[in-house]
């Protein structure tokens, strides 16, 4: 177990593809990491620099106090569980397991004491004679996670590992690994495109775009103090409502429209306001402004009403008692409100505020 | 399960339209065939005027023929040295060039051409080659103190012959284990990494023991190729010399038959050849279907 230390990282392909650039991230001994970001952004292939899979074009890498920039994959004494699990299947579960372990000159009986705590910590001693194709995904999934686990590495690297289950399997296979992660205590990094499993498994999220760190934070941080128009677009789901507006004076108008005032430490002028599902609340009649109803989504426990305020096109999450009708009128409390500059969709900061939504 | 059929309207329609095909395979391959069988169970006299059944006669002689055993003995060598080189360096090119990051598409360009030769031809290059008077190796290797003659010394005229047929089957080789070396996953090489196992270890370990089906499927069709296929190749460098010494089967049917004249023996020979083929043939399907898998 050890902490992760990475400075300045980037990674440019031959022919000048930037995949990575100037990647700093601090992790602590133990913590769990997810990186997470559109398809494209980098987070796979800072993971794998991590690995020592593909070569780091500057910066540096450090696992423990060691940096690692020049050392073999193998003995950067980490483990990396693959999206397609990457089984050996002309092995036995077992032989699997301790292929890592034989190679590194683990005596015998330790081989065994090890694989056999592991298969009974993931529930798959019935399997451990069995080739890999004899599986369900389910098991395969497990067997790739044992295969990290034996070793008892410094660093678990997850790439993707869930992608492949179907939607039920990757929920209670995501509380395994949490819970997993939480009893053996060994620092991850995992990387996800799904902000579900970002939001539920990890201490704290990074968020890529372009190669680039958008934010570093705790998930409900994230999600409530987004640092860009993207981190909000990209956390949440449904994703955070985003719509030009224009503040003045305190009021925040929308295509003319003011659906909020007393708003303090905003200059006036244009900018995106940000606004979260769940805020936008159903008003009485007579106050707030018209909500024209699209389409809903009944989602059981909630509903989501698609519509438009002002041509806006903006999502709310309500409760499924309340009646509907084709117009409602909605209203935002001002604290509820995200601003972001228009031009760099930047998080403007209220210094009047403490961090909104709590 | 619902499988799509076609059906003609008129009966005939389906047989005549199989017939060119039938009609190749029966003139070419079955009608020659029977004839083989039959004659090797039949003596001709030397003006072919006159032909008398001697039942398994020539098949009795053949066993107690010292140049048939010779020649047993030179196939047995021949056909499993032939593969294990163009197997070998097939597999030894693929993967390096599997290693290999930039060029790999020119050298597999150039790996292939060789099987566009023909083989009489790929036998008149090496004969060159090896040619202990106008040749360039011979004259390589009496720098080094060896005296190379394939006309007088049996070793070499082997070495020569088995050269000189592995050569373009390495071409085929390599393409069948690119093609496997392709279908690994990256993932299961770089966890192999991960696990702790360097280059050579992940080859034998991992790489190697996922190729088995192709390596098996290999095997076995360049051992029919070396038994069956080698004719032009020996019949342009050795011709069977010196002393018998590269007279693999295929050949002697061919000496026997064409210029001895002796077409029972002939006949009993590719007999015994047809054996052989069926019976490799049916190694490799029940095999590699079932037994070569993981």
């Amino acid at each position: 177990m050890s902490a992760i230390e990475i400075v300045a990282v980037s990674k440019v392909y031959a022919g000048g593809v930037r995949a990575v650039s100037d990647v700093s991230l601090a992790i602590a001994d133990g913590e769990f990491i997810v990186l997470v970001g559109p398809s494209g952004c980098g987070k796979s292939t800072l993971l794998r620099m991590i690995a020592g899979l593909e070569s780091i074009s500057s910066g540096t890498v450090a696992i423990g106090s060691r940096v690692v920039n020049e050392v073999d994959p193998a003995a950067r004494n980490i483990a990396m569980v693959f999206q397609n699990y990457a089984l050996y299947p002309h092995m036995s579960v077992y032989d699997n397991l301790a292929y890592g372990l034989r190679n590194r000159g683990v005596p015998k009986a330790d081989i065994d004491a090890r694989v056999a705590e592991a298969a009974r910590m993931l529930e798959i001693q019935p399997f451990l004679d069995r080739k890999p194709k004899q599986l369900s995904g389910g098991q395969r999934q497990r067997v790739a996670m044992g295969r990290a686990i034996v070793r008892k590495p410094d660093a678990f690297l997850f790439d993707e590992p869930l992608s492949n289950l179907d939607a039920k399997l990757r929920v209670s296979m995501r509380g395994e690994i949490r819970q997993l992660q939480r009893r053996l205590g060994v620092t991850s990094v995992y990387v996800t495109h799904d902000q579900l499993e970002a939001m539920t498994l990890a201490d704290r999220i990074v968020v890529l775009n372009s190669g680039r760190i958008e934010q570093v934070g705790r998930p409900l941080d994230v999600y409530h103090t987004p640092a860009s128009t993207f981190v909000a677009s990209f956390i949440g789901s449904p994703a955070m409502n985003l719509a030009d507006a224009e503040v003045a004076g305190g009021c925040v108008a929308i295509g003319g429209r003011e659906v909020a005032s007393g708003v303090t430490g905003i200059a006036d002028g244009k900018l995106t306001v940000g606004l979260r599902a769940e805020d936008i609340q159903p008003a009485a009649s007579g106050a707030g402004v018209p909500f024209a109803v699209r389409y809903i989504e009944e989602l059981g426990a909630q509903r989501l009403v698609h519509g438009s305020v002002e041509g806006r096109h903006l999502t709310m999450a309500l409760s499924p008692d309340l009646p509907l009708a084709d117009e409602i009128r909605v209203t935002v409390a001002a604290d509820r409100l995200h601003f972001f500059d228009a031009e760099s969709g930047r998080r403007m900061a209220r210094p009047a505020h403490a961090p909104a939504g709590r | 399960m619902q499988t799509k059929r076609t059906v003609f309207g008129n009966r005939l329609l389906p047989y005549a339209l199989l017939l060119p095909q039938l009609a190749v395979t029966v003139v070419f391959f079955l009608w020659p065939a029977a004839q083989a069988v039959l004659q090797s169970f039949q003596r001709e006299d030397a003006f072919g005027l006159s032909t008398t059944w001697v039942g398994l006669t020539n098949y009795a002689d053949l066993l107690s023929d010292p140049t048939y055993l010779n020649s047993l003995k030179v196939t047995a060598i021949f056909a499993p040295a032939v593969t294990l080189l163009s197997v070998g360096l097939g597999l030894i090119f693929a993967a390096s060039l599997d290693r290999l990051a930039r060029g790999s598409r020119v050298y597999a360009a150039l790996l292939v051409w060789p099987y566009a030769v023909a083989p009489a031809i790929g036998g008149i290059m090496w004969w060159f080659l090896f040619n202990p008077t106008i040749g360039l190796l011979p004259y390589l290797l009496a720098m080094v103190g060896y005296r190379w003659d394939h006309a007088l010394q049996p070793t070499d005229a082997m070495i020569l012959v088995v050269i000189a047929a592995s050569w373009k089957q390495v071409s085929y080789n390599f393409l069948f284990f690119m093609a496997g070396l392709q279908a690994i996953p990256k993932s299961m090489i770089e966890a192999a990494a991960i696990d702790g196992a360097g280059p050579v270890k992940r080859f034998f370990t991992i790489v190697f023991p996922l190729l088995s089906p192709t390596t098996f499927f290999l095997a076995v069709i360049n051992l029919v190729y070396a038994m069956f296929d080698t004719f032009p190749v020996i019949h342009a460098t050795t011709g069977g010399n010196p002393a018998q010494s590269t007279n693999i089967l295929v050949y002697k049917v061919f000496v026997d038959g064409f210029i001895g004249l002796n077409l029972g023996s002939s006949a009993a020979q590719s007999v015994v050849l047809m054996a052989i083929v069926v019976a490799l043939t049916v190694i490799q399907f029940k095999w590699v279907e079932r037994k070569v898998t993981y």
